[in-house]
């Protein structure tokens, strides 16, 4: 009988650790893919731009896409479709948008790079994905990304795609955080 | 194996159970629940067949004729969670109620109360899944798989009772799974050991852990779509810093040791089968062991080869190939010792045996397109095409059904006191054969040519194969009443069966008459 009751106790044990361990493979799954920056996605914090040595030695490819997710109004693009830089030199690369409508919508931009394993070494110093972006209805802006890629990529990548989707987040829109952002100094 | 003592005629006081609807609402009866289970599943075995009807009716031909795309895709995705959770799952349950006591000699379940719980709440949840199908904006219809977004973004407003009713089948499978570990683990007749246990014993055990392991998983990653849709979180969803691929991840580390759970006890199954009309004893019992235990653990490996077209690093392709063709391994083991138990045996062809039969030859085909679909490079041409339907249904309908239908056709002399009528059986066993061959054969082609899955309609150079699958699927459909009829003929009377009822049958549950009493063991037998 108590034999039965602890084996009860053990197996349901289990399945709340289970259950947790469901939600448990989220934060996993983010620290996995930060380490090993396999899913493409980049940090989301700038860095500080270091005094990295210019790689004059060679030129990688950097090609912009940006797109609006389907229920985002915006247009989104970026000024150039690719850039040939040096590793180690810093770049800045407006993006265009434009609200079209006669509301005020807030964006949100998400990266990725790909190949997936690149995102390691492409670092940004400024970037308008850090934050949320309002725009009024009708108006347009450039939003800046300054980056540099890191000389310490890999020889075996020689094009990188950054590519950014754009969000329409205007009910989570948190205006304090943007805030906090101008006094940074924009 | 044998018994000293089989005391099955107990005093009156055992066997006075409630009349009608009582007994069955209020029954602690390992025998009336798994019977409970059994009529539950081949209910749904049919309501589920429908809809596959319908779809096969729409592709019968191209073009849309009958069914509108979104009502299309309401049927293949209540088709394929009816068919998983509520006609395979819970007919290995209902078998494991009915057999697993009367194998190790056991009086009953370990958790009667908890037993009668697990079956009564199954009811509920497909009534609400089957209801959201008649409300505004019809039922789910993002796949059985529920891959975000597709569940939350862009789902209709009943996907909030597709989750609950997901959840009840849960929390059902868990008592379930539960109650047989506790069981096997603590009720086993004195002398009943580890490796005496027979195979179906076995597999059963090694399933509840995978279920008790993966279910929770399946609740958690159903609660995640659920608060992405409703509650403004964002696991899934990219703008909130989430990712969709999270989703198949999470959903996958659950579906693949699920494919899992709905095969390991079919292979006790037919281990029980093979041995019985071979007259042989099973070849290489502790190997059978250990492959299952093996492909249990391997099971939590592979779970990405459903994932190789979404974008995963090279290193990560490589590792899920290599562990999804290690399974083949010990599932390869098992179809050799089947085989070798049937080397030079005494063998006859009851319907038992020739559907255990067709099990290994087509499950093995169905375990080599897996093997195709392992191999990363060409599944990103096979992926989301008829190919991996074909498999899936290779694995699941000539495999996992197909060992149901076996296990009842042995069985059921011992449930119903009566031989069941060999010569209707022999007819379903042929009509199913053809029948689900010219079903799922040709998905195979029209995969490989590219018919993509889960589309209402396709270009014409798939038309024919389509007919033909088409037709393949209503006589399946149609063989399968056979089969009631057989069921219904056999309760009802016919000759009058043995305490073993097959000659070369071995294992405590032959000990006791046919049909088996109420209450059987309540003194356990000796096992020697
Ligand atoms: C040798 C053993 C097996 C191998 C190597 C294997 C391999 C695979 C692979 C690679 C896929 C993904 C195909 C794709 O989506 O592109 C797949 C899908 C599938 N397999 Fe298997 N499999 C095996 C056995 C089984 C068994 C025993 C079952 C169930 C009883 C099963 C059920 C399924 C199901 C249901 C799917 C499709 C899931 C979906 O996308 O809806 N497989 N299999
Ligand atoms: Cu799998």
């Amino acid at each position: 009988m108590n034999a039965k009751q602890t084996l009860i106790g053990k197996l349901s044990l289990l399945v709340v650790a289970m259950f947790a361990f469901g939600y448990a493979l989220v934060p996993l799954y983010e620290v996995f893919c930060d380490i090993t920056g396999i899913n493409g996605k980049t940090a989301s914090e700038p860095v500080s731009a270091e005094e990295a040595i210019v790689d004059t030695s060679r030129e990688i490819t950097i090609e912009f896409i940006a797109r609006p997710n389907q229920q985002m109004p915006w247009v989104f693009k970026p000024e150039v479709r690719r850039m040939r830089v040096h590793p180690g030199e810093i770049h800045i690369m407006n993006y265009v948008a434009e609200n079209p409508t006669l509301r005020s919508i807030v964006g949100q931009a998400v990266p990725s790079v790909s190949p997936g394993r690149a995102a390691l070494f492409f670092h940004k110093i400024e970037c308008f994905c850090f934050t949320q972006q309002y725009l009024a209805g009708g108006n347009d802006m450039l939003m800046p990304l300054q980056f540099y890629v890191d000389p310490a990529l890999p020889a075996q990548y020689s094009t990188i795609t950054l590519s950014y989707t754009l969000y329409d987040v205007t009910d989570q829109w948190q205006p304090e955080a943007q805030d906090n952002l101008s006094e940074l100094g924009e | 194996m044998s018994t000293v003592t089989t005391a099955d005629h107990h005093d009156e006081h055992h066997d006075h159970k409630p009349t009608g609807i009582k007994r069955w609402l209020f029954t602690t009866n390992h025998k009336d629940i798994g019977s409970m289970y059994l009529i539950f599943a081949l209910v749904m075995f049919f309501i589920g067949g429908a809809m596959a009807m319908v779809i096969r009716l729409e592709l019968f031909q191209p073009g849309l004729q009958f069914v509108d795309p979104q009502f299309f895709n309401q049927m293949t995705t209540v088709h394929g969670l009816i068919m998983v959770f509520g006609a395979v799952m819970p007919a290995f349950t209902g078998l494991a109620n009915w057999m697993i006591p009367m194998m190790i000699g056991a009086p009953d379940m370990a958790l009667p109360r908890m037993n009668n719980w697990s079956f009564w709440i199954l009811p509920f949840a497909f009534l609400i899944l089957l209801m959201t199908l008649f409300m505004p904006g019809g039922g789910p219809d993002f796949g059985w798989t529920f891959y975000a977004p597709l569940s939350t973004t862009y789902s209709n407003d009943t996907t909030a009772l597709f989750v609950f009713s997901v959840h009840i089948m849960g929390i059902s499978s868990i008592m379930g799974a539960i109650n047989v570990i506790v069981t096997i683990v603590n009720m086993r007749a004195p002398g009943m050991t580890w490796m005496k246990m027979p195979l179906f014993v076995w597999t059963w055990l090694i399933t509840a852990f995978l279920l008790i392991m993966v279910m929770p998983v399946l609740a958690g990653v159903v609660t995640m779509v659920l608060t992405d849709k409703y509650f403004a979180t964002s696991f899934f969803d990219a703008a909130g810093g989430g990712d969709p691929v999270l989703f198949q991840h999470i959903f996958w580390f659950f579906g693949h040791p699920e494919v899992y759970i709905m095969i390991l006890p079919a292979f006790g199954i037919i281990s029980a089968i093979v041995p019985t009309f071979a007259r042989k004893k099973l070849f290489g019992y502790a190997s059978m062991v250990y492959a299952t235990a093996s492909i249990a653990i391997l099971s939590f490996l592979v779970w990405a080869h459903h994932m190789f077209t979404t974008g995963m690093p090279v290193f990560a392709l490589l590792f899920f190939m290599y562990t999804t063709m290690l399974i083949a391994v010990p599932t390869g083991v098992k179809v050799f010792n089947w085989v070798a138990t049937m080397w030079r045996g005494a063998m006859t062809f009851e319907v038992p045996m020739m559907f255990a039969l067709a099990f290994i030859v087509l499950f093995t085909i169905g375990g080599l397109s897996g093997v195709m679909l392992a191999i990363t490079p060409a599944d990103f041409q096979y992926h989301d095409t008829y190919f991996v339907v074909a498999h899936f249904h290779y694995v699941l309908v000539s495999g996992a059904v197909f060992s149901i239908v076996a296990a009842v056709y042995y069985w059921l002399p011992k449930w119903t006191g009566h031989m069941y009528d060999e010569r209707l059986g022999q007819m379903h066993f042929w009509c199913s054969l053809i029948s689900v061959n010219l079903l799922f054969f040709p998905m195979h082609f029209v995969g490989l040519a590219g018919m993509p899955r889960r589309i209402p309609d396709y270009a014409l150079q798939f038309a024919d194969f389509n007919a033909i699958i088409s037709v393949g699927g209503f006589l399946f459909g149609l063989s399968q009443l056979i089969f009631v009829w057989v069921l219904i003929k056999c309760a009802r009377g016919g000759e009058k069966a043995e305490a073993r009822a097959w000659e070369g049958a071995e294992g405590l549950e032959w000990e006791v008459p046919s049909p088996a009493p109420y209450h059987t063991f309540d003194t356990p037998p000796e096992v020697k």
